[in-house]
């Protein structure tokens, strides 16, 4: 018995762990992959703005590293504020945190008026500092608020930042449920026709077969079009889509499995089909399918972005990856930033899950190289 | 030979039947009809349309009548492009798609298969990551992406081609549709050519060619025979996918292809634009799937159809 112990084999998935650490392209994007989602995660509670927040003034502000309103803006900032409170800026003192100025009017100002100033994305409440010439004039001091776009503002003036991050957490989200709804249909389907086999295989796999054959975004869109435009609707359909690859190749190792002489070995020791199953059949899949499942993600992500791209995806205020890439090829004369960083932050997901999945792949089956 | 393509042609129909079934049927019960607009139309003239068009006899009646039609060849009528039949509607748009897809293909089928050679004589070399790179890249970046930025770029920024347009099909018109169609193309053969020819090359046929000391176009000429059968078998779905138009490359570009009529016609539910798109793409993979087939027996003389 102590013998037993004494050489203690790597297992499958020890080994296969081994070999996927030596791969430093999968160790690379798993990490990239792990920082980006955790950016994606946690990003836009430190961006300093809600991804839906619409800034009227600062509409299309190009990516920068400058703290707006810069200095040049804030007088006629201050000037169209005092038109719309139908007064005019008598004097403005520019500091570096406040702006003191004197607004003046032909009648006596209502201080309610100064409501307007708060309105502007630049300016935060006035405090009234002195009152003159009867009441027609006022002297306030305003607080400057003061915003950082580092991806810039797009065409409705939100925060690009932000957005790409909320997109990247839909996308990731779309990517991750769709294939699990793949994966469940896909492994169900798959070995439940391979483990029975005769007749029942033949009727279900002509079934996958058909529908194999119909165009694939052709099913897409009739089920977009069917559950409406909803979010979690959405990527149950393209996952009720994405699942017949999954099955043909559930279906093609458990035929294989079947006949392995473990497996015999089992039956004639008098398992039954339920245990066979679970002990033999299921953890020999583990592998192809984490492998498949790996490189499903981002194909759904893909999926997800040409709907929207498409508009058939997710809709506003909500947003994906595909949905800003699509704003910013509409606007490519006005600002190329709004297509070059969401299209970089996809393809940096796309390239790293992907590098993960040949990874894996090579992992679980050095042989297939 | 002859009698081999009959027998597969035959044996398609059953394949095409069902898929029009289910499309038939899939199609009728999403809701919504070809004649909901924006403004409803006046009772009378919504019976009198769906009259005309036969909409108001039972689903079933409809599609033996649609069956009939369709076997005589017969697509029907636009019910949303007025006054055009959808054969008509294909063959203004199948010209353009065909074209700027075959060109796709073709430069695809030159620059990848090219590719994955050199990268497969050097694999584990700097041309060879190269390669791989460049065909996760292809792989990864969506035509969406790309497309936009060939128009930044050699549209606008360096002003040498036109940013969208069909123009009677001009060469100028068509180098980005072609370029922005056939990247991911590239990358998929790229990828396979390189796979398979790495394990053609480690085969005794070609060790012995070696060994005979003959030179490397020789050797890539034999290599290419039997490293071309998965490439192959890629080609019949990827040619089917690329000739019938990509909604994608024929919205940006603005170009009238056939791409953009599956999603306008599933949107408007143009019932039978969309069944006539459904039955153009089948009839496509059939024919490609069919090509590949003999291709196949072709390149590899131990398949042979009798």
């Amino acid at each position: 018995m102590a013998d037993a112990v004494a050489i203690a084999g790597r297992g499958y998935w020890a080994s296969a762990w081994l070999r996927l650490k030596g791969n430093r392209a999968a160790v690379a994007s798993l990490v990239a992959l792990i920082l980006l989602a955790l950016a994606c995660l946690a990003g836009p509670f430190f961006t300093g703005h809600a991804y839906d927040r619409v800034y009227q003034d600062y509409v299309r502000e190009p990516a920068s590293l400058t703290v707006h309103p810069t200095a040049d803006r804030i007088r006629p900032a201050l000037e169209r504020v005092a038109s719309r409170m139908r007064m005019s800026l008598k004097e403005a003192e520019i500091g570096p945190v406040s702006v003191r100025a004197v607004f003046a009017s032909p009648r006596a100002i209502d201080e309610r008026n100064l409501a307007f100033i708060e309105r502007s994305d630049l300016f935060g409440p006035a405090k009234v500092t002195e009152r003159r010439a009867e009441g027609r004039e006022v002297a306030v001091e305003v607080p400057i608020e003061r915003n950082r776009f580092l991806f810039g503002t797009d065409a409705n003036g939100r925060d690009l930042l932000t957005r790409i991050l909320h997109a990247g957490r839909i996308s990731l989200a779309i990517g991750l449920l769709a294939s699990g709804v793949a994966l469940i249909i896909g492994v169900t389907y798959g070995a439940a026709a391979g483990y029975a086999g005769g007749r029942v295989d033949m009727v279900m796999m002509r079934i996958v077969d058909i529908i194999y054959s119909l165009p694939f975004i052709f099913f897409v869109i009739l089920l977009v079009v069917f559950f409406g435009r909803n979010f979690l609707l959405m990527f149950l359909a393209v996952g009720a889509v994405e699942w017949l690859d999954m099955a043909r190749i559930v279906r093609g190792q458990t035929l294989s499995l079947k006949r392995q002489e473990f497996v015999q070995a089992a039956e004639a020791l008098g398992v039954g089909a339920g245990g066979i199953l679970k002990r033999h059949i299921i953890p020999n899949l583990i592998g192809p399918v984490v492998v498949y499942v790996t490189l499903l993600v981002p194909k759904v992500i893909l999926l997800e972005s040409f709907l929207s791209f498409l508009g058939l995806g997710v809709q506003e205020p909500m947003t994906s990856l595909g949905v800003l890439i699509s704003d910013g090829a509409k606007a490519i004369q006005g600002g190329t930033y709004l297509l070059i960083f969401p299209a970089a932050v996809l393809i940096v997901m796309l390239f790293a899950l992907n590098f993960i999945g040949d990874g894996l792949r090579d992992a679980f089956d050095p042989k297939d190289r | 030979m002859g009698l081999y393509v009959l027998r597969r042609l035959l044996a398609a129909i059953p394949t095409l039947f069902v898929i029009v079934t289910i499309a038939f049927f899939l199609i009728r019960v999403v809701p919504g009809g070809p004649f909901d607009l924006e403004r409803p139309l006046d009772p009378k003239v919504l019976e009198n349309l769906k009259r005309v068009y036969g909409l108001d006899k039972p689903l079933f009646e409809q599609y033996l009548t649609y069956l009939w039609s369709l076997a005589r060849g017969d697509l029907g009528p636009s019910f949303v492009i007025r006054d055009f039949s959808v054969a008509e509607v294909f063959a203004r748009g199948l010209p353009v798609s065909i074209r700027l897809g075959l060109l796709a293909l073709l430069v695809a089928v030159i620059v990848g298969g090219t590719l994955g050679v050199i990268a497969a004589f050097r694999q584990n070399r700097p041309a060879d990551y190269a390669v791989v790179g460049l065909a996760t890249l292809g792989i990864t970046v969506p035509t969406f992406v790309t497309a936009p930025i060939f128009q930044i770029v050699f549209g606008l920024m360096l002003a040498w081609l036109p940013v969208g347009g069909w123009n009677d099909g001009a060469i100028r018109n068509t180098i980005l549709p072609v370029l922005t169609l056939s990247l991911p193309q590239i990358a998929v053969i790229a990828r396979m050519t390189r796979a398979s020819m790495i394990e053609t090359l480690r085969a005794n046929h070609i060790r012995t060619l070696r060994a005979q000391g003959l030179s490397t176009a020789t050797i890539v000429r034999h290599a290419l025979r039997s490293a071309a059968l998965p490439v192959v078998s890629y080609l019949g779905p990827a040619a089917a996918q690329l000739l019938t138009g990509s909604l994608v490359i024929e919205s940006i570009f603005g170009l009238p292809g056939v791409g953009r009529y599956f999603v306008e016609g599933a949107l408007n539910r143009d019932y039978t634009l969309v069944m006539g798109t459904v039955v153009m793409i089948a009839v496509f993979v059939l024919i490609f799937n069919l090509i590949v087939d003999i291709a196949y027996a072709v390149l590899d003389p131990r398949v042979r159809h009798g």
